[in-house]
């Protein structure tokens, strides 16, 4: 196995438009390394991106931050700005694995691993976040709701690499949130996770949301009726009622050893119904503090 | 208190809680564990694994494999004798010598995905796999059956075409999955049931869990040329892993030096041998040290975890509470081979209880998964389950006190046992009383929280036992015992030791010995290392004693029996009382040579009078009817704990018997898919519990002491982990409103429950 650490993204870039064999990006490597440990995959090419500079930062340009795909969760936690106006990304990447995973595993890694019960990627789909790739061809943006096909399976082309996720410029009076649902307490996988965000009017009336689940189907998804259902309410019951038909109605789960099908649907109405209630509270809460 | 065994206040040292003495080599990670040994040109041991749950073996061509460069050597069933049927003891659990040659690698069939069928050394772990993908192995696929009740069907697959089921009269004529019946009881139960008002009756399921050590199985063979063995592995009894492996090589047992490492936990899982007899055959061949070490895939699909079983229980009572008759019949799943704790269950069902009529049945149940292995109390925790639950609905049904319902019929010094002998020490009564009082039990409980309670039993056990204590010649002691330490038995044994000397603990140093530095020791197991090797450190120090004053009548020549040892001191008694100044240890350990040569107090015993632990847990939870996840919220763990020669210790096994038991109700279970494949062989699938999920575990240590040890000793470590299922059950049934029959209480299943879709 041949291990590189290029420190441009350009030559990142090459390699892995050129690689012969199997070929891997390693980020924290919390995902490929335990992969490769137990034998599932066995590159013959790693790809360490951590000495790109413009993959190990975060910037805030005109309200919006550009994060480095390559930030691990805890750097994002520290970052003064970036938990106060995004908690919801936050926390979600900071409920991937433990206290010691969470110092290596990245938004780019948890994203590209393309698990479909990825903690972060809801809350980054709840965001409006997008991912700038850069490949052979240049560099291009997608919206991360589309980057993940299925379970292992990415639109990122051969020699893509993302590079990093853009979060939007917020308005007065938003906030996101995520919750996920494990058996456990923490060290675990989401049965379901429930990324949303939410913009209201003075008024406390709700004008704009997102919301993201994910472990309910074969990827993350976007979830477009929750967030209309809840348009225009101040979370009333039958808006409330609305969230969880929604939410309900977009799952199509499997079967498997960690729930039944009934019992995912059954999570992700329990669960935006409580994560709109965290975010309307944080969105409320945030006219105290200067966006 | 019985006169054998002296006040606790007589104490110095036992009682005390001084710092572990393994303590710092484990924290700073400098502790040699099973994987941590290197020897010069070590090759790299790997096993190849049935995908298959059941298959004829038709053929296994190595030729490939053993033509790669870089491989050393391959074994396969060809390289092992079979061996004829012959029951031996390992833990707690007997096997079948037939069937350890085949399930260490198969013979005829596999008989569970992850059987083992070949190994390989290699110079790398890279062309170790490179080899195992070129051995062919040519199957004929069977029909499965990893399902207890299913196996139990007569038209089920059948893993040994000619099993005829044991116990059973007249003799069946066809054959079966049941290897075994076994009963137990007194009484007539029709004749109890009949005088009952309240009969409930229920039928139980628990599912396979694991012991869950975190330290995988590891060793290191090495065979040098003239034919003698080492082997450094993690197991709970170095003489028991030395026998298998000589029996399944053909060597003489003394060939094989084993050394036990430092252990990463066992809780009766590491009283069997799965990599070892491998990792020496292949070093006899390659004549290179072999390591090998399993991956938790590994550890999940093809060692031993405990059984998935079906319990039936009947219990009938008088409105008053007592107990008219009872019944219950364990079936157990064994795996792959015969030797479920079926027998256990069956056996600790009732055993708190005194009874006129009781009846218990344990089946033992081949299905195609892992031969079971110990796990802590073996059979125990399942069959209390049942119990314990069916009890509390009792309780319920007729209005009376849980606790008082146990009270009106426990067990007492005197009771003939459910399953046969009469109990000699038992605590039981003294337990209850301690739980009654106990302020957890009378604190209010929030709407929405249930409080649950339960009891467990588990017989402990002593055995053959060898201890060695050397006195040096600065007065230092080196204490060398036998059992490998799982929970702080060599601090134990050094108290117990610096007790009896009067010297103090930081001058006595105790080991673990080799095979070939004691005599024969049975395996740490049935809570029986510190009663047992505390029991022979004790009578070794009583030795020591009396050859230190031997050697002082020699130095004042008088007679042996006027000298007296008291508080650490040699003194002449009797007539010569105050004739002669006192000699310390150390006075004796420098004039050695001159008295007679190096002193030492030696025991070997095979040790009696074991008395059984028996536990009771109070437990608080709180289960989330929007996502059916119950939460342990408040947890106290009572235990008639003999004597609690370190309590820190003690305490300990206590709360982890108390941890394991929480993971068992409430997520730990083997995950089968229709092709017999585990679907959950890691331990993100396999949910132990983590330290966030669980409350600081109260500990309150019942002393009544145990007559027939020195030092009033109990086992402590096995019956923690029997009550917590039934009490967790109980608490749920109480707070959430839904009884429980089948384990784990996973959110899944509770929430289907709740919104009344059926399944329990």
């Amino acid at each position: 196995m041949r291990y590189e650490a290029p420190d441009r993204i350009e030559k990142a870039v090459d390699l892995l438009a050129s690689a012969a064999g199997e070929a891997r990006v390693l980020a924290g490597g919390t995902d490929l390394i335990v992969q490769m440990k137990s034998e599932i995959v066995e590159p013959d090419l790693v790809i360490d991106v951590k000495r790109i500079a413009e993959m190990r930062g975060v910037v805030e340009e005109g309200g919006a931050f550009r994060i480095g795909a390559a930030v691990s969760g805890a750097e994002l936690k520290e970052h003064p700005r970036l938990r106060k106006v995004w908690p919801g990304v936050i926390e979600a990447a900071n409920l991937i694995g433990s206290t010691q995973v969470q110092g290596r595993a990245t938004l780019g890694g948890n994203l590209c691993n393309a698990s479909p019960a990825a903690d972060s990627v809801p809350a980054l789909i709840a965001a409006g976040a997008k991912v700038i790739i850069a490949g052979p061809a240049g560099r291009r943006e997608l919206a991360v709701e589309d980057v993940v096909l299925g379970p292992r399976k990415t639109a990122l082309a051969k020699g893509e690499i993302v590079v990093a996720f853009v979060l939007p410029k917020r308005v007065p009076l938003a906030a996101d949130a995520y919750l996920r649902f494990i058996p456990r307490t923490e060290m675990d996988i989401a049965v379901v996770g429930c990324g949303v965000d939410l913009t209201l009017d003075p008024a406390g009336k709700i004008i704009a949301a997102r919301m993201g689940l994910g472990a309910v189907a074969a990827r993350p998804l976007l979830v477009g009726e929750a967030g209309a259902a809840i348009i225009g309410s101040s979370l009333d019951e039958p808006a409330l009622a609305r969230l969880e038909a929604a939410a309900r109605a977009a799952c199509r789960p499997i079967d498997d050893k960690r729930g039944t099908k009934e019992f995912r649907v059954q999570i992700a109405g329990v669960l935006a119904r409580r994560v709109v209630h965290i975010a309307y509270e944080r969105a409320k809460a945030s006219a105290k503090v200067s966006t | 208190m019985l006169d054998t065994v002296a006040k606790k206040s007589d104490y110095k040292v036992v009682g005390t809680r001084p710092i572990r003495p393994d303590g710092v080599d484990k924290v700073t990670g400098r502790a040699r564990f099973g994987a941590d040994l290197n020897l010069p040109g070590q090759l790299v041991g790997r096993v190849l694994r049935s995908p298959h749950p059941h298959a004829r073996l038709v053929s296994i061509d190595v030729s490939a494999a053993a033509a790669l460069d870089g491989v050393k050597a391959i074994v396969t069933r060809e390289d092992f004798a079979d061996q004829p049927p012959e029951l031996t003891a390992a833990g707690e659990m007997m096997l079948n010598y037939r069937d350890v040659v085949r399930n260490v690698l198969a013979r005829e069939k596999v008989l569970y995905e992850g059987h083992a069928i070949a190994a390989v050394a290699a110079i790398s772990a890279a062309i170790a796999r490179k080899a195992l993908r070129l051995i062919r192995v040519d199957y004929e696929i069977l029909p499965h059956v990893t399902d207890v009740v299913a196996a139990m069907a007569p038209d089920a697959p059948l893993l040994d075409e000619a099993m005829i089921t044991a116990g059973v009269t007249p003799t069946p004529t066809t054959p079966s999955n049941i290897a075994k019946r076994v009963d137990f009881g007194h009484g007539d139960i029709d004749t109890g049931f009949a005088q009952a008002d309240v009969i409930v009756e229920r039928e139980f399921r628990t599912e396979s869990v694991h012991q869950g050590y975190i330290e995988p199985q590891a060793c290191v063979a090495n065979v040098a040329e003239d034919g003698q063995a080492e082997l450094f592995v993690t197991t709970q009894g170095q003489w028991i892993v030395r026998g298998h492996c000589a029996k399944l090589l053909g060597w003489n047992v003394n060939r094989i030096k084993v050394t036990a490492a430092e252990m990463g936990g066992g809780f009766g899982g590491k009283t069997v041998v799965y990599l070892e007899p491998l990792a020496l055959a292949l070093s006899a061949k390659a004549r290179r040290p072999v390591k090998m070490v399993m991956t938790r895939e590994e550890v999940l699909k093809a060692t031993g975890p405990t059984s998935a079983a079906r319990v039936r229980v009947k219990v009938g009572a008088k409105k008053d509470g007592r107990i008219t008759a009872a019944f219950a019949e364990c079936a157990y799943g064994a795996g792959a081979f015969a030797g479920s704790p079926a027998g256990g269950g069956a056996m600790c069902a009732f055993a708190p209880y005194e009874l006129e009529h009781v009846a218990t049945i344990g089946l033992d149940v081949l299905t195609n998964r892992p031969k079971v292995s110990a796990y802590r109390a073996p059979g125990a925790p399942i069959a209390a389950f049942a119990v314990e639950s069916v009890l509390d609905e009792i309780a319920r049904t007729i209005g009376v006190d849980p606790i008082d319902l146990r009270l009106k019929n426990a067990a007492k010094v005197g009771t003939r046992s459910t399953y046969g002998p009469t109990f000699a020490a038992i605590g039981f009564v003294e337990l209850l009383q301690a739980a009654k009082a106990h302020p957890h039990y009378s604190a209010p409980l929030p709407a929405g929280q249930g409080r649950g309670v339960a009891a467990g039993f588990w017989f402990n056990v002593g055995g053959d036992t060898a201890v060695q204590l050397t006195l040096n010649e600065d007065a230092s002691v080196t204490l060398t015992a036998g059992t490998p330490d799982v929970g702080g038995l060599r601090a134990s044994l050094g108290m117990m030791v610096s007790e009896e000397l009067g010297i103090p603990l930081d001058k006595i140093r105790t080991q673990i010995g080799d095979t070939a530095s004691l005599a024969y020791n049975f395996v740490t197991g049935g809570s029986r290392s510190t009663f047992a090797s505390g029991m022979a450190s004790v009578e070794a120090a009583r030795a020591m004693v009396k050859e230190l004053a031997a050697r002082a009548a020699k130095i004042w020549d008088i007679p042996v029996d006027a000298v007296k040892f008291e508080d650490g001191m040699l003194k002449p008694a009797g007539d010569n009382a105050g004739k002669y100044e006192p000699m310390s240890i150390r006075d004796i350990a420098r004039q050695m040579a001159k008295t007679g040569g190096p002193i030492v107090g030696y025991a070997t015993l095979n040790a009696q009078g074991a008395a059984p632990g028996l536990a009771f847990h109070i437990v608080d939870t709180q289960t989330d009817p929007e996502t059916g996840k119950t939460t342990i919220l408040r947890y106290t763990a009572l235990q008639d704990v003999g004597r609690a020669i370190h309590p820190a210790f003690v305490e300990g096994q206590m709360q982890g018997g108390v941890a394991q038991g929480i993971g068992w109700a409430l997520n730990e279970e083997y995950v089968y898919g229709a092709d017999g494949r585990m679907q959950n062989a890691g331990f993100l699938d396999y949910r132990v519990p983590v330290a966030s999920d669980l409350p600081m575990i109260d500990t309150v240590m019942v002393e009544v002491p145990n007559p027939r040890h020195p030092y009033g000793v109990k086992g402590v470590g096995e019956a923690p982990i029997v009550p917590p299922m039934a009490a967790i059950a109980n608490a749920v049934a109480r707070g959430a409103g839904v009884r429980f029959t089948q384990l784990p209480m996973s959110p899944p299943r509770v929430l289907a429950a709740l919104s009344g879709q059926g399944a329990r």
